[in-house]
């Protein structure tokens, strides 16, 4: 314990350091704050009006519909955030020219992913927990009484962003600011085969094993199981969280080579351009 | 023996076809100020980037403060520190914020302390609470120069520290850089195009051209081999093939 603890305290030091430098931009920068939550209230509000006509058109069955539609976006909503959290987080210090300082600090790579992951689970609250707060207060949709299963589909959802988001930060640095685009709209192009609104079994016979192959996709189903039959299906959180352990880890096998490859080529040093 | 705080030992850096920098050998003594110089293209970025471990060499070996930096570079990097106009901070953190951002990254024990410290020698107490990127490029220098300090480093890398700065500003810096090297003992790698600066500040020069070091020496020593007056008839003689070196 003697030995390790100044090694220790160093290492969550830096990682504070990095992510005390985004609290600093958020707590001067109201625009940014507001983009946070922007998003998931907007999604929330038409989703919501989307799911209360629903449940005035067609009765019982629409409010089932309407529920597992409020629970997918709220769900799919901390998917995106966190991806993003992390993704825009890396974007900052190439747009603010500083990439070049924390680079020659001593601060890790690694201790650089902990403190994006560290913005990430912030951006995600901050955005999310007003949408869960407006559904509940406009649609009495209250994701939660589900139980604390729901913890589980938020953890799980969190690290496939995660997983993505490394994918994007190792084609930022292959490619430079060029890939900066993939920070917002990457997600968006696994959504079909993650069945967020509507089950596996709709999607083709040959996308399913895609579709299965994603972490999200077992959440989902997971969500839809829980909401609508009441039960918790164990399988799927177990498949969502297996898939996960291997996405991350050939996420961090590609962050840690395409640093390295960017260290050889001389990409660090003019990433912004 | 004295180490030397900087080691560089048959260094190459090759993108593709280009030879950026082509077998260079130099040593930093330490406590001294040794600059780096070079025309465009001759390759004093590239070996301060690999200096600070931004970038990998093709071939050769560089030690600094004894850690060899394909192996052990963040050792090196918590001792030593490095300031550069073309490097920006975050524009909208204030100064004291982007300090205290560098002191956690750096693991400065106190840091408000250091900070206060910094801001008294730099005169940066009018600024402390502006956000960086509302600054004149005078005060923009200071504040990279007090950013680079934090950690009171061993080892300070300057890449053309008064680059756009008026004649004024530039002598403060000129002086505040040599008072803190007689105070602290620190080694101080110096890139620069301003010849008088280099003159003033440095007591090892190492001449880069084309990737290559093509002379060294303390300034006087090139002076008195060029057969020259100031640092910048010999920086000329070199880069434009002028005239050979007198032999010593």
């Amino acid at each position: 314990m003697s030995v390790k603890a100044p090694l220790v305290r160093p290492c969550l030091r830096r990682i504070w350091g990095l992510m005390y430098r985004h609290l600093a931009l958020y707590r001067r920068s109201w625009p940014r704050l507001l983009e946070l939550a922007y998003w998931p209230v907007l999604q929330m509000c038409i989703w919501g009006f989307t799911a209360r006509f629903l449940a005035a058109r067609m009765g019982n069955p629409g409010l089932i519909a309407g529920a597992t539609l409020l629970g997918a976006v709220l769900l799919w909503e901390v998917t995106l955030r966190s991806q993003m959290g992390m993704s825009i987080s890396f974007l900052e210090e190439i747009w603010s020219r500083n990439l070049g300082h924390v680079f020659v600090s001593p601060l890790r790579p690694f201790e650089m992913i902990a403190a994006l992951i560290g913005m990430s689970i912030i951006r995600m609250l901050v955005g999310v927990i007003p949408a869960v707060l407006l559904a509940w207060a406009l649609y009495a949709f209250n994701l939660f009484t589900i139980g604390p299963i729901v913890i589980l589909f938020f953890i799980n959802l969190m690290i496939m962003g995660w997983s993505v988001a490394l994918g994007v930060v190792s084609l930022i640095l292959r490619h430079g600011a060029g890939a900066e685009p993939l920070a917002w709209g990457v997600l968006f192009g696994l959504a079909p085969f993650c069945a967020v609104f509507y089950p596996v079994s709709v999607l083709p016979s040959f996308l399913h094993p895609i579709a299965y192959a994603l972490p999200a996709t077992h959440v989902f189903e997971g969500m839809r199981a829980a909401l609508l039959q009441g039960v918790t299906r164990w399988d799927h959180l177990a498949a969502a969280f297996a898939l996960n352990l291997i996405w991350l880890a050939a996420a961090a096998l590609l962050f840690g080579r395409q640093f390295h490859a960017a260290r050889v080529s001389g990409a660090l040093i003019s990433i912004g351009e | 023996m004295q180490m030397n705080a900087i080691q560089v030992e048959n260094l190459t850096k090759r993108y593709g076809e280009v030879l950026a920098v082509n077998d260079i050998s130099f040593a930093a003594p330490t406590g001294a100020t040794v600059g780096l110089l070079g025309g465009n293209g001759a390759g004093k970025t590239t070996t301060i980037a690999m200096l600070l471990g931004l970038l990998v060499p093709t071939a050769g070996r560089i030690t600094v403060l004894g850690h060899d930096m394909a192996k052990d570079r963040f050792a090196a990097l918590a001792r030593m520190n490095f300031s550069s106009p073309y490097v920006a901070l975050p524009a909208r953190l204030t100064v004291r914020e982007n300090m205290r951002v560098y002191g956690h990254l750096y693991d400065v024990v106190r840091i408000d302390d250091r900070i206060a410290v910094l801001s008294r020698e730099l005169d940066l107490g009018a600024i402390l609470d502006r956000p960086a990127g509302q600054l004149s490029a005078g005060q923009k220098t200071r504040v990279a120069l007090a950013k680079a300090l934090i950690n009171r480093p061993e080892l300070l890398l300057l890449d053309e520290p008064t680059a756009s700065l008026d004649p004024d500003t530039g002598d403060l810096v000129r002086t505040w850089l040599e008072q803190y090297r007689a105070e602290s003992g620190c080694t101080i790698l110096l890139a620069s195009h301003n010849m008088a600066e280099v003159e003033r500040l440095c007591s090892h020069v190492v001449m880069l051209k084309q990737g290559q070091v093509v002379d060294r020496g303390s300034p006087d020593e090139l002076l008195l081999r060029y057969g020259r007056h100031d640092l910048e008839d010999v920086f000329l003689d070199i880069a434009r093939d002028r005239r050979q070196a007198v032999a010593a």
